[in-house]
């Protein structure tokens, strides 16, 4: 749970800082580019997303020893480990669906914008953010559900240390490879109900959108 | 006042070329879709870049690509009414208009408040653009743009999101605001009809490039070629061949026509404008055809003449335009579809057009 809340934290900001610039890089090739090493985790199987994790973090490799002896951290087998596997999975779900809202928004408006003298900053949030919010968010809350869900690449890179690096998913599998049926019903439970509160909040959110646009229609017909 | 732009422009297969300037008053761009007219005015707004070129605004250089100037948007103090007015959706009508304003929070309220009521906009400051019709939605951002007092307001085909009945009503508004504006102010716009009520000054794009320049009323009674004379409605346009000093033969027509003016040797096309034939029985320029179709508008009728002599082709190019009143109809001589009619022009009614 707390993995998953701090993970969907800084996927959210670090997905649509990303697909801020994406969007508004010129090249297209760097685009291309730049969007299949993004997306890549998203269809790679989560063991092997797991498996480049430990390459890099890993004790002995670069990235880890940088930790190792800078903050003395050691990130692997680390609750920072789960946070990091959920990021790096749920990342690409975020990405795209920031990425997808602000290529939507309609450009004459950021033209205009700019003729009305807005700075770029201004112009990201008071023009594109509201108007790219419904799919932001929606993509917040599916990597919010497929964080929660990590299993394979938290495995590889965190390991399964009770009360360290036990998330959700993992407790449920060590339970029932222990034959402790009952505890494991009792995560399932909490596993589905709050997925089930994820599609719930889905579908409120995109029908909020929808009725808004006729509630708007109902007004203009009244004016 | 004014607005000098010189702007090159490469695209795969079509090069924009266009050279223009303002001194105070309305310039109309007239062009077909595609014809480069709305990338113009991005390139002046500094929306688009232009690959070559300069452009100064009231002596301010806003783009020099020899000097490698070219400043943001944000700077060059342009008002840009855009085709689809692009209302900021999130923000109501207040603060879309306040949108382009520098200054402190009651300067803002104030300079609102005049355009709520320059514009008739009362009672609808908290609304949301999508509440509003169309036209309000237009007052809306016109305001949003005269409100910072830009040197140069550009109006992207302002009215071809409204239906008919409210076009000629937001263009008597319109006229009234750009006769109050002082500053200059381009217009761009397929229709003929409204360059003619806004602009002294017309500019013709054909592809990319500026087919005619000129006077707007002169453009319209005098154009030089075939791209000036279709935009500004002329809907009979022939290949002719030079006969004499003052003989044409019209190719799709099968006709020989006596033209006022001199034929010269690089006059390739003719036109005549439909409303511009008259039955005639004898004179100077009088064929007979066939009455091969006709077209109701709701108060003229255009009627489809195949001239006697013209030549069979598939695709009803020789076929002549002639509109008549509907109160005139009965110059048709109680002839009805099928029969022959004969009708003759004046010979200072045929355009001469070069080709281009």
């Amino acid at each position: 749970m707390k993995t998953a809340t701090v993970s969907i934290l800084v996927t959210f900001f670090l997905g649509v800082w990303t697909a801020r610039m994406v969007v508004s890089a010129r090249s297209e090739k760097f685009k291309t580019v730049v969007d299949g090493i993004l997306t890549l985790p998203m269809v790679l199987p989560p063991t092997v997303a797991g498996f480049f994790l430990l390459m890099l973090f890993g004790v002995k490799r670069p990235l880890g020893q940088l930790f190792l002896d800078v903050f003395g951290i050691k990130i692997v087998f680390s609750w920072a480990a789960t946070v990091i596997a959920a990021v790096v999975i749920s990342f690409p779900l975020m990405y795209r669906a920031a990425r997808g809202a602000f290529e939507q928004v309609d450009v004459t408006l950021i033209y205009a914008a700019r003729t009305l003298g807005f700075s770029e900053r201004r112009i990201f949030w008071q023009v594109i953010m509201p108007s790219a919010m419904p799919g932001v968010l929606g993509g917040a809350i599916l990597a919010f559900a497929r964080g929660l869900g990590e299993f394979g690449a938290t495995a590889m890179l965190a390991g399964n240390i009770a009360g360290v690096t036990q998330t959700l998913p993992l407790a449920i599998y060590s339970h029932v490879a222990a034959g402790k049926m009952s505890k494991a019903y009792e995560y399932v439970a909490i596993i589905v109900v709050l997925s089930f509160l994820v599609v719930v909040l889905m579908n409120v959110l995109s029908r909020r959108e929808k009725s808004g646009g006729q509630r708007r229609k109902k007004g203009r017909d009244a004016s | 006042m004014s607005l000098q732009a010189e702007i090159k422009k490469r695209f795969s297969g079509f090069t924009l070329e266009v050279s223009l300037h303002t001194e105070e008053g309305v310039l109309g761009i007239l062009g077909a879709s595609g014809s480069g007219k709305s990338m113009t005015l991005k390139c002046i707004a500094g929306i688009e870049t232009p690959d070559e070129g300069r452009i100064v605004l009231n002596g301010r250089v806003l783009f020099d690509s020899e000097k490698r100037i070219n400043l943001p948007p944000q700077k060059r103090r342009v008002g840009y009414l855009f085709q689809n007015y692009a209302l900021f959706p999130n923000m109501t009508v207040e603060a879309n208009i306040a949108a382009g304003l520098t200054g402190t929070k009651q300067e803002k309220k104030e300079a609102v408040s005049r355009m709520i009521k320059r514009f008739k906009l009362d009672g609808l400051e908290k609304r949301y653009p999508s509440q509003l019709s169309g036209g309000q939605q237009q007052r809306v951002a016109l305001a949003r743009i005269l409100i910072y007092e830009p040197d140069v307001i550009m109006l992207d085909e302002p009215f071809s999101a409204l239906d008919f009945y409210l076009k000629e009503q937001m263009q008597f508004q319109v006229l009234e605001v750009m006769r109050a504006y002082r500053g200059d102010a381009l217009l761009v716009t397929h229709s003929r009809d409204e360059v003619y009520r806004f602009c002294e000054k017309s500019i013709i794009l054909n592809r990319g490039r500026v087919a005619m320049e000129g006077g707007t009323r002169e453009i319209f009674q005098n154009p030089v070629n075939v791209t000036a004379a279709r935009l500004t409605g002329c809907k009979n346009i022939s290949r002719v061949e030079r006969v004499d000093a003052n003989h044409i033969r019209a190719l799709d027509w099968g006709l020989v026509l006596e033209t006022a003016r001199e034929v010269t040797e690089e006059i390739r096309f003719a036109g005549i404008r439909a409303h511009q034939f008259f039955p005639a029985k004898e004179g100077p320029n009088t064929f007979s055809g066939c009455w091969a179709d006709t077209l109701r508008q709701p108060f003229e009728w255009d009627i489809l003449l195949k001239p006697d002599g013209a030549p069979e082709t598939a695709e009803g190019e020789n076929l002549l335009w002639w509109k008549i009143d509907y109160t005139q109809l009965d110059r048709t001589g109680g002839r009805k579809p099928g029969d022959t009619l004969t009708l003759g022009v004046r010979p200072e009614d045929i355009l001469l057009l070069r080709k281009g």
